[in-house]
């Protein structure tokens, strides 16, 4: 190691792991977070990975943050290298004054390493090697080997990982054992061979609190059991895959007839997203709480029937985990570029309500209150959520459920309300709020029936291609569009501890970065009130927002500027007020890129006029 | 154009069904059909076999796709909820119509266009789910909607109104729905009301898949020499293998056959297929059987009809996910919602 001084900190450092897809580190990997977050200290963990299933690199990056900041925070100060193939880009990345973690079984020429880092090495394969003859054993306990390393390295608390595999495999004590003993092994060797702690350091904390550790996925797949779904369709994509199998696992826990085994819901593996998106309808249309779940090509090819499910006006409920553009490679990659394509997607005047999670409480909450929407409105809902959130474990307030809370299923006109006679007309604006009644298939022998098509029909339902009869539908939609404003989740608002002229919108999974931005401009002196956006149509507070500030920044991760189109469209805001601030490398935005982007535009405001310069 | 109601002038004498409703409460609007267009015999056909079987018309679930075919659910059932769905997508509606409640009897119909072309993908996996549906596809080779092009039903080699050949393999449904484990599977004619409605009745009594091939012309783009879907074409060259009689349980069996000539299939539900053999070789339960036949008489040019095979032990969707007996859609938030007690267990085993 040369001059450069070893970094040193406590509770406050980026460990990444180079590993080899299907190799089974993943667990050990997470294995490894869990311990950090047993002893009190906030791990916001992050999986890198091709799409690929097995042989390819991948990587595991873990913030850990007792100050509580879940974003990306990038850069690495100490790197686990398991892969020899991408060790040089893996060693290029560490910072000055990292350290490196590595299997020192093979001896490497110096050239190999690099003289500002702390190099740390110990010999896994060779200890596994002399330890088990079966080749998978040697491999997974390689894996847990360098998690005992790890545990000694960052001076942790061993009896914190042993609790937590017996934990993990309670009931079957023969993996206990074996796993604890690996664990002890690599332990050990760092304990003896390396002079331990280095100088990053997990210290016992209390910033996890009660939080839960799940991913935003499988928060939406108990929200979609929670909120009273039935039916799911579906069509298998990365990232949104295991919304389904989680609403599945969750299922078949939660929804099991204890009686008799039998299921009270219904889960089909669709060809395609067209009959996906069309059981959904079908169901939907029929009375049930459905969904399915997708990403960007999916909703793509669901497009003609989001234009049916508008005018037919069927509550359907859509969760896209978005990711990058089409075919495969970026597509694992985290964007939140779908904004347009749901927002106003179909053919045909039509606007989609859309909600944006910001981690995984909210895909819960937001996943359960989407099919209460969907049902108040009777039109399409979309759960906007994104790989970073949708497959990453994340720290998240636990979940609640009020036992009062009744699932609103908006005006289904009932046989003894037709029998009552209740005027029935599907597409009849009775209560001056957009939205009809509607009546469920199998009702009344007599009364309450309709035929559902697109637009061309009255407002009983009945063939209609007279223009008067079109634009009383039309309209009708557009004022249900309004009220859906005042019924989308409201937005969040911080304000800056000082009043500041400028505004920054944001929404989604950038939150965690955004609310680190925001403390370290403060900290800088720069003021800037922040709203995190939760639904489209945007509610007036958002506009109203935007005119009580100069400038406001719209931050997101895509390159178009999605949000902000929305913006200028709906809220007819001048576009020069709204000032970009976009990331869409593929991976999560950072504080660091976000405050840097501010203070930067903010600097140039101070050299001259901000009206002429910022809004370039 | 705009809806026109159609009066309601009932015969004190109209004869009734055993629920007391009349053939016309199974009716719909008037068709803004081609006058003589095939489709509206299968409309006529569809409330016969409804009336017969004393369905009740709000227990159906009508649904179809995009074309003139499409349009016709609109015409029959008007006390039916029906769903004009998109082009070639009506299956995955009729499918999760289904899913939300198993109670309701489900008709699906379609065109040739409809599924053979743009829903090809959503017609074959329909059917290999087993979906618990009574499908017809009313069959007369062109796109009458969008005014005659060849759909992928035409035959090779059959003129167009214009003049033009076609040169591509035909799809045959039937063949496709044996293969892909339809459990019921008939052909019929629109003009061959005798035949057609008790098919529709057995179809609406399986329990499974049941789809019914029904060729149907269209006197506008399609009914001229040259055309295999013409009036004069099907009726010189239908080789119809049977004759469908459905008997509810309820009803008297006095009809008496010779040995030989007549071959019952009891449905689950109980109702009773007689079969009456045109072609004294010929086993509806043989499927692979049934698939040889149609080739070989195909390509002969005849066009096979009545009912090709049934299978009255099949199981259907709902079976295979194990879905509670009570319909999903009218399962209440006390058997949804797994409370709050849950979560605080799940919450803990999170952290
Ligand atoms: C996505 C889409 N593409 C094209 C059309 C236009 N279109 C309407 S009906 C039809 C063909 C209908 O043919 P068929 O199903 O045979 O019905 P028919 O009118 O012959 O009864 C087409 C191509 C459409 N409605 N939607
Ligand atoms: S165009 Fe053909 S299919 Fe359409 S209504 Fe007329 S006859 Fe029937
Ligand atoms: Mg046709």
């Amino acid at each position: 190691m040369s001059a450069t001084q070893a970094i040193q900190s406590s509770n406050d450092f980026v460990i990444k792991f180079a590993n080899v897809n299907g190799s089974g580190s993943a667990s050990a990997n997470e294995l490894f977070a869990r311990a950090i977050m047993r002893m009190g200290v906030p791990v916001a963990p992050r999986n890198i990975f091709p799409s690929n299933i097995q042989g390819m690199p991948t990587w595991y990056e873990m913030r850990v943050s007792g100050a509580g900041w879940l974003g990306r925070r990038g850069g690495c100060d100490l790197m686990v290298a398991m892969n020899p193939q991408t060790w040089d880009r893996d060693i290029a990345e560490i910072e000055p004054g990292g350290y490196l973690f590595y299997d020192s079984t093979k001896s490497l020429p110096r050239s190999r390493f690099r003289e500002d880092i702390t190099v740390l090495g110990i010999p896994l394969t060779e200890i596994c090697n002399r330890e088990y003859s079966d080749p998978r054993q040697r491999q997974l306990f390689k894996n847990i080997m360098y998690v005992g390393a790890l545990t000694a390295l960052l001076g942790m608390d061993f009896a914190v990982v042993e609790k937590l595999i017996a934990d993990q495999y309670r009931g079957k004590d023969k993996l206990i054992g074996a796993n604890v003993n690996a664990l002890k092994l690599g332990y050990d060797h760092a304990q003896a061979n390396l002079s331990c702690p280095i100088g990053l350091r997990v210290e016992r904390s209390n910033g996890v609190g009660d939080q839960i550790f799940i991913n935003g996925n499988d928060a939406c797949g108990l929200g979609a059991v929670y909120g009273g779904a039935t039916v799911a369709a579906w069509y298998p994509i990365t990232p949104s895959t295991s919304v389904i199998e989680s609403f599945g696992n969750y299922c078949r826990k939660y929804r099991t007839d204890p009686d008799n085994g039998m299921a009270r819901y219904a889960i089909v593996q669709a060809e395609d997203e067209l009959a996906s998106i069309g059981m959904v309808i079908g169901a939907a249309w029929n009375g049930s709480r459905a969904f399915t779940a997708t990403s960007g090509p999916g909703i793509s090819l669901m497009q003609e029937f989001f234009g049916l499910a508008y005018f037919a006006e069927v509550p359907v409920v859509v969760f896209d985990v978005q990711r990058g553009g089409p075919s495969t490679g970026m597509p694992t990659r985290t964007q939140q570029s779908d904004l347009i394509s749901c927002a106003y997607a179909s053919h045909g005047d039509t606007k989609h309500v859309l909600l944006f999670p910001e981690d995984p409480y909210e895909c819960f909450t937001l996943g359960a209150q989407a099919f209460d929407l969907a049902e108040r409105l009777q039109t399409p809902v979309f759960v906007m959520l994104d790989l970073d959130i949708g497959m990453n474990d994340r720290l998240s307030r636990p979940f609640e459920w009020d036992d009062q809370r009744r699932y609103d299923r908006g005006k289904v006109m009932s046989a003894e309300q037709l029998d009552a006679g209740k005027t029935f007309g599907r597409y009849l604006d009775v209560d001056g709020d957009g939205i009809p009644w509607r009546t469920i298939p199998g009702t009344h022998p007599t009364k309450g029936a309709f035929f559902s098509r697109g637009t061309t029909r009255n407002a009983y339902a009945k063939y209609s291609e007279a223009g008067t009869d079109y634009i009383y539908n039309m309209e009708r939609l557009r004022h249900k569009l309004e009220t859906a404003k005042k019924l989308v989740p409201a937005p969040v608002v911080q304000r800056a501890s000082q009043p500041s002229r400028f505004g920054a919108i944001y929404y989604g999974s950038t939150s965690p970065a955004m609310a680190e931005a925001f403390a370290l401009l403060e900290a800088q002196g720069v003021h800037v009130d922040i709203m995190r956006v939760r639904g489209f149509p945007f509610a007036d507070e958002v506009i109203e927002f935007i005119d009580e500030h100069d400038h406001v920044f719209v931050v997101e991760q895509n390159e178009s500027g999605q949000l902000r189109m929305l913006l200028i469209n709906e809220g007819e805001v001048d576009p020069k007020r709204l000032i970009r601030v976009l990331h869409y490398d593929g991976t999560p935005i950072t504080a660091a890129f976000i405050s840097g982007r501010i203070a930067d535009a903010l600097a140039k405001h101070k050299v001259t006029p901000i009206r002429k310069q910022v809004a370039s | 154009m705009t809806y026109l109601a159609k009066p309601k002038l009932l015969r004190a004498d109209a004869p009734k069904n055993t629920l007391g409703y009349t053939r016309r409460d199974y009716e719909g609007a008037i068709s803004t059909l081609c006058a003589g267009c095939g489709h509206d015999s299968i409309s006529a056909a569809v409330v016969q076999a409804c009336f017969d079987l004393d369905i009740e018309p709000h227990k159906v679930a009508k649904l179809s796709g995009i074309g003139c075919s499409s349009k016709t659910p609109d015409y029959f059932l008007g006390a039916s909820h029906g769903f004009n769905t998109t082009h070639g997508r009506m299956p995955s509606v009729l499918t999760g119509a289904a899913l939300a409640n198993r109670d309701l009897i489900y008709m699906g119909v379609s065109g040739d266009g409809d599924s053979a072309s743009i829903g090809i993908g959503q017609f074959a996996h329909a059917m290999r789910r087993g979906v618990n549906m009574t499908y017809i596809v009313e069959n007369n080779g062109v796109y009458g909607l969008t005014k005659g092009q060849f759909s992928a039903t035409a035959d090779k080699g059959s003129k167009s109104k214009r003049g033009v050949v076609n040169n591509d393999t035909p799809i045959d449904l039937v063949a496709l729905a044996l293969q892909l484990g339809a459990s019921y599977v008939a052909r019929s004619f629109s003009g061959d009301k005798e035949q057609l409605i008790p098919l529709i009745k057995g179809a609406l009594r399986h329990r499974g898949p049941a789809f019914i091939d029904v060729v149907s012309p269209c006197v506008t783009f399609n009914n001229h020499a040259g055309s295999t879907k013409s009036y004069d074409y099907v009726r010189e060259h239908n080789d119809a293998v049977n004759r469908l009689d459905v008997i509810l349980p309820r009803d008297q069996i006095n009809t008496s056959y010779a040995p030989g000539e007549l071959r019952r299939i009891v449905q689950h539900d109980g109702s009773i297929l007689h079969l009456r053999k045109l072609d004294t070789d010929y086993d509806p339960s043989d499927r692979v059987g049934a698939m040889n036949h149609l080739q070989e008489r195909h390509a002969l040019g005849e066009i096979v009809t009545g009912l090709l095979y049934v299978d009255s032990s099949a199981e259907e969707l709902h079976r295979h996910l194990n879905t509670v007996e009570k319909p999903l859609n009218q399962l209440g938030d006390a058997y949804l919602c797994p409370g709050s007690k849950a979560l605080e267990a799940l919450n803990a085993a999170l952290r």
